[in-house]
């Protein structure tokens, strides 16, 4: 009985000091995401640089030294460090899964003042900073469910932006395949400067009107210059890199032949009036980071 | 397409010979202005002197200190934003140098040229680098009403660039060319 009792309490003591480091566990992942952008993002930026010449290559190579300065001082690269934007993948065995959201709330708090990220959610009434990065549903977090018992997170912080060039066509089916390649390109020229570019623009066609959109933007959480398996897709994404690349808006809109690092495409059945268009637009920033959770609360942000 | 390494504040001289595509260094003293900082100078008191600074369209990312404040990061933010308020606010503060990211419309188009004034890109995004080159944090004001990103930062920086002219005071602006090939 006393070795029961005591088990017990030792767990518990496990627990309680092991949530507390799971909080650390999530600045990590935010401060790797702020500061740090993945290799694939860098590598074709490095692309870039050596393709563009005049303004285009001025611009790629502040936005190259920008990136080594912020890792280097680990500071965030930009100072719009987004809405704070989580895509979680729960094993339906992790044992503590109420937990998780308060895991992650506390986390975005402390990350604010910690590493520092700038206090970005504002009441759309009275235009209020909440200060500490959070609110009426933000953190916004995407939940899915899967075998197993780890937590994965993918932290994508989501800049303004990029953010406001996102676009919903409600197409009609009629106009094909080819009716939304003109969409997709059509509103990547009208965008210009404004995201940022060279972007990485995520197109969700099908589902309804949110679906697309959702689409679009998970299909943003896809490393730059890895296609979809389905070829038929694959060629589509080819297709629109190209076209967008040849309109010259290039880098932050002022001329070049970089306007997209990548487009990336996924597809939902649809309804047979409907031919919905969802366009996510992320900035060159296309910060990512991931962190895994086991049962225990013992992490690792990669 | 010059180089131009330069002191603030500017003369309509000096404005007037940028072109779009020229490149600018520039030190001296900037404020940060962004959606709601502009309503807020268009309908209150202001209490610093403007016209004598280049407006940076930014939302800064700062740290307090003991008894001052830390920039990390400041990038310039989409300037389209400020295309409602932009030809009234160069009409009330004569401002000669607007920093920004991703070009503005034709109402500040014809009133840079109305009010001789000049807008020029800095790379959107470059926010550690930017920082960089404030030199100093000098005051701050809307801060409790406007919180960070919206307050009015007044910084001097130097050797702040590279900036690319991309409106000019003589009606031309490199967004007219491009994307429309």
């Amino acid at each position: 009985m006393l070795f029961v009792l005591l088990d017990v309490s030792i767990w518990g003591k496990i627990d309680i000091m092991s949530k507390y480091d799971v909080t650390d566990g999530i600045v990590n992942l935010i401060r790797k995401a702020e500061t740090e952008l993945p290799k694939d993002v860098v590598e074709s930026l490095k692309k870039a640089y050596k393709l563009e010449t005049g303004v285009a290559k001025t611009q790629i190579k502040a936005i190259l030294d920008n990136i080594d300065l912020a890792k280097k001082s680990k500071r965030p690269m930009c100072q719009d460090t987004g809405i704070q934007t989580f895509f979680v993948e729960v094993g339906i065995n992790f044992p503590e899964i109420n937990n998780l959201k308060k895991v992650i709330t506390d986390g975005v708090k402390k990350a604010t003042k910690e590493i520092p990220i700038r206090p970005n959610t504002m009441n759309p009434l009275t235009g209020e900073n909440h200060k500490d990065n959070t609110g009426n549903h933000v953190p916004y977090i995407t939940w899915d469910f899967t075998e197993g018992s780890d937590v994965k997170i993918i932290a994508f912080p989501k800049g303004g932006g990029s953010e406001n060039m996102s676009k919903l066509g409600m197409l009609k089916p009629g106009v094909g395949i080819e009716g939304v390649k003109d969409f997709v390109v059509e509103e990547m020229i009208k965008a210009g400067g404004q995201p940022c570019p060279p972007t990485v623009v995520g197109v969700g066609i099908g589902g309804g009107a949110d679906l697309s959109l959702k689409l679009g933007k998970k299909a943003l959480l896809r490393p730059v210059g890895v296609r979809n398996k389905d070829k038929d897709i694959a060629k589509i994404e080819e297709d629109l890199i190209k076209k967008i690349n040849a309109s010259g808006v290039g880098p932050m809109g002022l001329g070049g032949k970089t306007t997209v690092l990548d487009v990336h495409v996924e597809i939902a059945h649809r309804h047979p009036a409907s031919l919905p268009v969802g366009i996510a637009v992320q900035c060159w920033a296309d910060r990512r980071a991931k962190m895994v959770i086991h049962k225990d609360w013992s992490w690792e942000v990669e | 397409m010059a180089e131009y390494h330069i002191n603030l504040p500017l003369t309509d001289e000096q404005v007037k010979k940028f072109k779009i595509g020229d490149i600018l260094y520039v030190s001296g003293d900037v404020f940060t202005a962004r959606d709601e900082a502009h309503h807020t100078m268009l309908t209150e008191k202001v209490p610093f002197n403007p016209s004598s600074m280049a407006l940076y369209h930014c939302g800064p990312l700062m740290k307090k200190t003991k008894d001052s404040w830390e920039v990390v990061s400041a990038g310039p933010t989409t300037s389209s934003r400020m295309e409602i308020f932009e030809d009234r606010f160069l009409e009330k503060f004569n401002v000669k140098l607007i920093i920004g990211k991703g070009g503005m419309g034709k109402n500040t188009q014809k009133a840079l040229q109305k009010y001789i004034s000049i807008y020029a890109s800095y790379t959107g995004g470059a926010g550690a680098l930017a920082a960089d080159k404030v030199e100093k944090f000098i005051d701050v004001f809307w801060l409790d009403k406007l919180g960070m990103p919206e307050a009015v930062w007044l910084f001097k920086v130097k050797e702040y660039g590279p900036l690319v002219v991309a409106m000019d005071a003589h009606g031309n602006s490199i967004y007219d060319s491009i994307g429309k090939k």
